[in-house]
């Protein structure tokens, strides 16, 4: 295990050296002193949303203590400050991703609102009639409704790649999906039912191949991985700010300019013109032109705050660390009789989706619950791939970086005590 | 609450591990489906009705233990009571459930009773009510499946 740079001095502390300081990390997050039902909180639900570190907490309460104001508009003090605030915001993601221009970050409400503007504008101005679009059997509903929408509009067709058992993309049925009916590629770089991570650079290859454009769904991916949006080539990726321990509300849409400036704005108002008349409004320039209204500015500013805050631990440790705590937490979880996973790909991230022989994922949530245990039961805002496997819903424990073995431990305690109620 | 027994009591992991009156009933005069679509619980209630008494019950469904055994339990105690009774221990279950019902007493529910840690946990509500939902429909002779969302 590579060590972590402590983040609590310059020089690394002896709790960094040995190994990646989880426990120590875990003292960031208030939250995590939780008390639930008089256990402990296990927070296995990152998936959903993750817990904020201090450092978040501290910002949004400075920016509204000292800094609130609105941005692009004022001349005076405080708006000059939030507006720098904000679009230092923007170069904060920017660099992140590792964008060539700060007009290619978009904000937005998450990862819906990044969809929906990408379906909405660029899908409104290419998509005709007869046209395809490509997703995947394992996107979250809000990568399958926003195209389901626009296909529906301009008479064009979803094409759906299919997964394998253990939850795989099968690349060959890609490979032949793809034709010159093909208009666009949208998919998850991690499922967020089963945390298959897909090979996004060969989906993104084999579409540029036939000048295909490609739409990542980063919201699953961007808190457990380096994400590098040059080196994937990819045209437009969108997450959202509430999973990378940000604040809800915030989202980021990155697009290549090219094609950003080829689109047509997605919501008029203030902000996004240039000028206005009652005969004709000039729309502004990038990235304006896709931010109308008064933007989320504290949310902007609290996620440029998350991504300090994770840069600092470093994106490839935290890949390095959940790598061996999902191996850890398979292992314990598929010792328990009765007990399948649903997912089990070769490349996973941060995802344990489980059903228990005769017990409902319902009830296991609600017992889990009852031991502090904190997970998601459902159908995960992915019926189709609850269908594909056959099951109505399945139990999902999810990690983030502030996990520990210890709660995987208490994950596996809790759903014995499950088997032992239902005995 | 402080133990998961006193939700999920013996009568209704017995409810839900050997459901009561589960089957599809071919003389049956009312059905209705009903659908819990955040949990995928799934219920149809058959009825024989004879002019306002129920003169037979089942049920068949999928769902999580609090559904199933609702639906089960539900079988047992309307068997021979007019619709104006079912319609009236609807409500006194449904106060219960959802910790509504400050005067009711537990001994007009019976065996119902054991629903009632179900108020502790607000989402847990519609799992329990369910089956009644959709009882309510079959009752009216609704065709639409009832859904709780």
């Amino acid at each position: 295990m590579k060590r972590a740079v402590c983040r609590t001095s310059e020089e690394p502390c002896q709790e960094c050296l040995v190994g990646f300081g989880a426990e120590k990390i875990r003292e960031d997050f208030p939250i995590l002193w939780t008390k639930v039902h008089g256990k402990p909180l296990v927070y296995l639900d990152n998936a959903a949303t993750a817990q904020k570190p201090q450092a978040v907490l501290d910002t949004l309460m400075r920016y509204y203590t000292e800094e609130n104001s609105n941005v692009h508009r004022g001349v005076h003090f405080l708006s000059q400050v939030a507006t720098q605030a904000y679009e230092s915001g923007r170069t904060r993601v920017r660099q992140f991703l590792n964008a060539s221009h700060d007009r290619e970050i978009i904000f937005t409400r998450g990862t819906t609102e990044g969809i929906n503007l990408v379906a909405q504008s660029y899908g409104r101005k290419h998509l005709r009639a007869g046209d395809e679009v490509i997703v995947s059997a394992m996107e979250h509903h809000s990568n399958i409704v926003p195209w389901q929408m626009i296909c529906e509009e301009k008479r064009a067709s979803l094409k759906v790649i299919p997964m394998n058992d253990a939850g795989e993309l099968v690349m060959d049925e890609y490979e032949r999906l793809l034709s010159d009916r093909t208009k666009f590629v949208s998919v998850a770089q991690v499922s967020n039912a089963l945390g298959t991570v897909n090979p996004i650079s060969d989906i993104i290859g084999l579409a540029h191949r036939r000048g295909i454009p490609v739409l990542v769904d980063g919201a699953q991916a961007i808190p457990h991985m380096p994400v590098d949006v040059r080196a994937l080539d990819c045209d437009f990726y969108v997450f959202s700010g509430h999973k990378l321990f940000g604040p809800t509300g915030i989202g980021v849409l990155y697009g290549k300019a090219e094609l950003l400036e080829s689109m047509p704005p997605y919501q008029g108002g203030g902000d996004m013109i240039s000028a206005v008349s009652f005969e004709k409004t000039v729309y502004n320039t990038l990235p304006h032109k896709f931010e109308a209204g008064t933007p989320n500015i504290a949310g902007t500013i609290g996620l440029a705050a998350a991504i300090e805050y994770v840069e600092k631990i470093g994106m490839q440790q935290i890949a390095a660390y959940e790598s061996e705590l999902l191996e850890y937490g398979t292992e314990l979880l598929t010792a328990i009789p009765g007990l399948r996973l649903i997912g089990t790909a070769k490349e996973k991230a941060g995802v344990l989706s489980f059903l228990l022989d005769g017990i409902h994922a319902h009830d296991i949530g609600t017992i889990l619950d009852l031991e502090g245990v904190a997970i998601r039961a459902g159908h995960h805002c992915a019926m189709p791939v609850m269908k594909r496997f056959g099951v109505p819903a399945t139990a999902r424990a999810s990690l983030a970086f502030y996990n520990t073995r210890a709660d995987l431990d208490a994950l596996a305690k809790a759903i014995h005590k499950a088997i032992e109620v239902f005995a | 609450m402080s133990d998961l027994r006193e939700l999920y009591q013996q009568v209704i992991l017995d409810h839900y591990k050997r459901p009561r009156n589960f089957q599809k009933m071919e003389c049956a005069n009312r059905h209705a489906e009903g659908y819990n679509p955040l949990c995928g619980d799934q219920i149809t209630v058959y009825l024989q009705m004879d002019g306002d008494v129920i003169k037979e019950i089942s049920f068949q469904g999928a769902g999580c233990a609090i559904s199933q055994s609702a639906a089960s339990l539900m079988t047992t105690a309307l068997k021979g009571k007019t619709k104006a009774e079912a319609e009236e221990l609807f409500k006194k279950f449904h106060d219960m459930v959802t910790g509504e019902g400050h005067g009711a007493d537990p001994m007009e529910l019976g065996k119902l009773a054991v629903f009632c840690g179900v108020s502790e946990f607000p989402v847990r509500v519609k799992c329990a009510s369910l089956p009644w939902h959709t009882l309510h429909a079959a009752l009216e002779g609704k065709d639409d499946p009832i859904s709780t969302e």
